[in-house]
């Protein structure tokens, strides 16, 4: 004998959108109040920051209306805000970052479409693109444009400025360490291992403060280095003992076979690490080395401490301004905004190249 | 290889080896020039700026102040002897151990453990309390030396270091459960949290704590007050301080005997339960022991201590434990960011188990707790451990950060020497020494830790 069983619905709390916010919210008695200890947490951080950021605040350029509101002075931003980008760069002169920040973007876009990527001239266009933004910021000589010293590039632009230089800079410095501390030289491996364990066992600070104190001493009288280079050196020596560490794991992550591939083929040792091991071990550390990025870039901001007037140092600058004096507040939002749009960002990037790259070992 | 098939005899400049040495040679050449060329040019350069070198100004007296002197036991007297005794209880317990092991005796069955014991922490407890009137500890005042202020700046870097590290930890271990529990929106919170921090440079973080939300306060007369225990105002964090008594050292010796005894009777349990599957007692002879003892002492000694309140005396609070503004902020500032990795990396350890062993486990009828504790924890702090190492140097190192918002720890200090001396090799030279010291320290112990947790293979 055969029941027709008749179809039923599923029970109503486990479906629809009660049913979700049971499961996830409600159910069992500790996730309740779980959820109402988030809530509060939440009201208590929202509403002061809504109500400073909004509700009470002004938009005013006139820093007197701005005095009668209790929240955050737009105006301020709306004023300063080109200064927080370029620093002390003059006025006048401010196209001349932003025509450079274009060609970066034009270039990179070009890279990002498929079928230019593996085109010559665009590597050659990148390399000239450097010394391009480098003469067009920098301005004198050749250009025609006056020139701007380095003690007037601050902002966000110095701090990309840092960021991108040392690890341009750092990459080459860090690849030949790591094949030096994978390689079984007796001389050069020590030389790698103490530099590189010297370097990650102490502070970016001190070694700031050694390029910008020491530095000068070590070179001959005559010979005087720019504030921003010897930051610059500093950092770069910093990270690439960090991009080296990065490095090797990719090179180790290669099997053996491709080492005895590349020899077995009688390549040389140039031609070994040229063709075979550097092309797939760095796509395997892409994603690390993005993080690393991230790092300096968030590790740029203590340049300021050494002197120079990065996009932290800016917030300083701007409102010890009697105008706006004291609006340290919205200075930090806006500074916060651009660091965590940038890491952000960039995190965002790694983690999507990290799923895309297959691993090593597929 | 056999003989025949021996490869030709290529030239030197053409064989690899070859090339290796040529190479070497020539990259130890220009490290040599480089090396003497910069000690040359430092010589003339000191010259010319009339900069004396070598370490004897570390003798002078330093003259400046200082805001916060931890004191620092001075290596002599009492101290010294305390030093010695520990050095010699180790040596001494760590010789018998290795005798007991060579004789094929457990250690641990027989009294001789007790001995070690004895020999490793009695013997210099002991020491101490025999010597306690002779502990002498230094506080920094202008008039000593470089050396002393450098080694109070050094005492403050480690103060916040171990602070940041317990706090941090604890703190991300919060966050990383918030994240892994089923509560979507506690789930979400911790998520942005991390998100939040880890995206923002740590010293804009410092400088917000310290200039937007300690001037936010308010002032000493409208104090944050929680029933007089925890006190927040411009001038900084009060909380009620310990006074030691009379009976203190005798208190402080009965608990760490009590540690000692709960861990003997916690370490025979799991033997007991090891051998005859019988769970052995934990419970009841741990309570007697952690109660028992410091009350005897408590009884015996008196109080041991008195909370001392902060109260508000003339226009700010004394008494307790007051905390600098800058202390506070660098160590909040540090524990928040550092907190935002530490979430990530347990979580990710977490996780990093896999279903099935969960599974497994429920499956034998364990209960949750004893899933987390016997089969989840253990695996993943193997995954754990290695990056949350490298975040404790992060702390330690970023603590060096202080300099920017003026707390004196060891670079900041340092600075204030270097600005006041001009030697700045030697000021560079000891920051990195000392770094390298703790970095390699931390390192250390953490290997320790990961070779004991670390999967044994067969």
């Amino acid at each position: 004998m055969v029941h027709d069983i008749p179809d039923r619905l599923p029970p109503a709390a486990t479906v629809g959108v009660w049913g979700w916010i049971r499961a996830n919210l409600l159910c069992p008695w500790y996730n309740a109040l779980l959820t109402a200890g988030s809530l509060y947490l939440i009201w208590r951080a929202v509403v002061p920051f809504w109500n400073w950021a909004v509700v009470n605040a002004s938009i005013s350029l006139d820093p007197a209306v701005a005095k009668q509101h209790s929240g955050a002075a737009w105006g301020f931003l709306r004023e300063m805000w080109p200064v927080f980008m370029t620093g002390i760069y003059p006025a006048e002169e401010r196209w001349r970052p932003l025509l450079a920040l274009c060609l970066v973007l034009v270039m990179v876009g070009l890279t990002l479409l498929r079928p230019l990527r593996r085109a010559t001239w665009l590597r050659a266009a990148w390399l000239a693109t450097h010394l391009l933004v480098f003469a067009i910021i920098r301005g004198g000589g050749f250009t025609g444009l006056p020139a701007v010293g380095t003690h007037y590039w601050g902002g966000l632009m110095l701090t990309i400025l840092l960021a991108s230089v040392a690890m341009i800079a750092a990459f080459p410095i860090s690849i030949l360490l790591a094949l030096g501390r994978t390689s079984n030289m007796p001389i050069a491996r020590p030389f790698c291992v103490a530099y590189i364990e010297l370097i990650r066992g102490v502070p970016l600070i001190t070694i700031l403060f050694m390029a910008s104190v020491v530095l000068p001493l070590f070179l001959p009288s005559n010979m005087e280095l720019d504030k921003l280079l010897r930051a610059m050196v500093g950092i770069t020596m910093f990270f690439s003992a960090y991009l080296a560490e990065n490095i090797r794991g990719g090179l180790q992550g290669l099997s053996r076979g491709q080492y005895e591939a590349a020899d077995a083929l009688g390549m040389s040792y140039w031609q070994k690490i040229r063709v075979v091991i550097l092309p797939q071990a760095l796509r395997i550390v892409i994603p690390p080395m993005v993080n690393n990025f991230i790092g300096i870039l968030k590790d740029t901001s203590l340049v300021g401490i050494v002197g120079l007037v990065d996009l932290l140092q800016i917030a300083f600058a701007t409102t010890s301004n009697p105008k706006w004096f004291g609006r340290l507040e919205e200075a930090y939002v806006f500074i916060a905004f651009w660091y965590w749009v940038l890491c952000f960002g960039l995190s965002s990037y790694s983690q999507h190249l990290e799923r895309k790259i297959p691993s090593a070992g597929k | 290889m056999t003989e025949h098939s021996a490869p030709p005899r290529v030239p030197f400049w053409r064989s690899p080896t070859g090339r290796a040495w040529a190479f070497q040679a020539v990259m130890l050449g220009s490290f040599l020039w480089l090396a003497v060329s910069m000690y040359r040019n430092t010589l003339e350069n000191l010259k010319t700026r009339g900069i004396g070198s070598g370490f004897g100004f570390l003798h002078s007296e330093a003259g400046f102040r200082i805001g916060e002197a931890t004191g620092i036991p001075l290596p002599q007297g009492g101290f010294l002897y305390f030093l010695i005794s520990l050095a010699v209880g180790l040596f001494l317990s760590r010789i018998l151990a290795r005798h007991l092991k060579a004789r094929n005796e457990a250690p641990l069955e027989t009294g001789w453990f007790g001995l070690c014991l004895l020999l490793s922490i009695g013997l210099p407890t002991a020491t101490l309390y025999i010597f306690r009137d002779s502990v002498e500890i230094a506080h920094y005042t202008e008039s000593s030396s470089y050396i002393m202020a450098l080694a109070t700046g050094l005492a403050n870097t480690l103060k916040v270091a171990v602070i940041g590290c317990v706090a941090s930890t604890f703190l991300g271990l919060f966050i990383a459960l918030g994240r892994l529990s089923p509560n979507w929106l506690l789930s979400r919170l911790c998520r942005w949290y991390v998100e939040l921090n880890r995206n923002l440079p740590v010293l804009m973080q410092l400088f917000f704590w310290y200039f937007v939300v300690f001037q936010e306060l308010p002032g000493v007369k409208q104090s944050i007050d929680l029933g007089g225990w925890i006190i927040l105002n411009k001038r900084g964090l009060f909380l009620p301080g310990l006074v030691p008594q009379q009976g203190a050292w005798l208190f402080v010796a009965a608990l760490i005997t009590a540690l000692c005894g709960c861990w003997l009777v916690l370490r025979r349990a799991k033997r007991m339960r090891d051998e005859t599957g019988e769970p052995g007692k934990r419970l009841v002879p741990c309570l007697l022991l952690m109660l028992g003892l410091p009350s005897l002492a408590w009884l015996a000694g008196g109080t041991p201590f008195l909370l001392d309140f902060p109260v508000l005396k003339g226009f700010n609070y004394s008494g307790g434990m007051g905390l600098t503004p800058e202390f506070t902020a660098l160590v909040v500032g540090l524990t928040v960011y550092v907190s935002a990795f530490n979430a990530e990396i347990i979580r990710s350890g977490i996780e990093a188990v896999s279903r099935g062993q969960r599974e497994a486990a429920r499956a034998l009828a364990m209960n949750e707790r004893q899933v987390m504790r016997i089969v989840i924890l253990p695996q993943a702090m193997r995954v754990i451990v290695p990056p949350m190492t490298s975040e404790y140097l992060a702390i330690a190192k970023n603590s060096s950060l202080a300099v920017a918002i003026g707390y004196p720890e060891f670079v900041s200090v340092g600075g204030t020497i270097l600005n006041q001396s001009g030697q700045a090799v030697e000021i560079v030279g000891i920051w990195m020494g000392v770094y390298l010291c703790i970095s390699l320290c931390i390192s250390f112990a953490m290997n320790m830790y990961n070779a004991r947790i670390a999967l044994v293979e067969r």
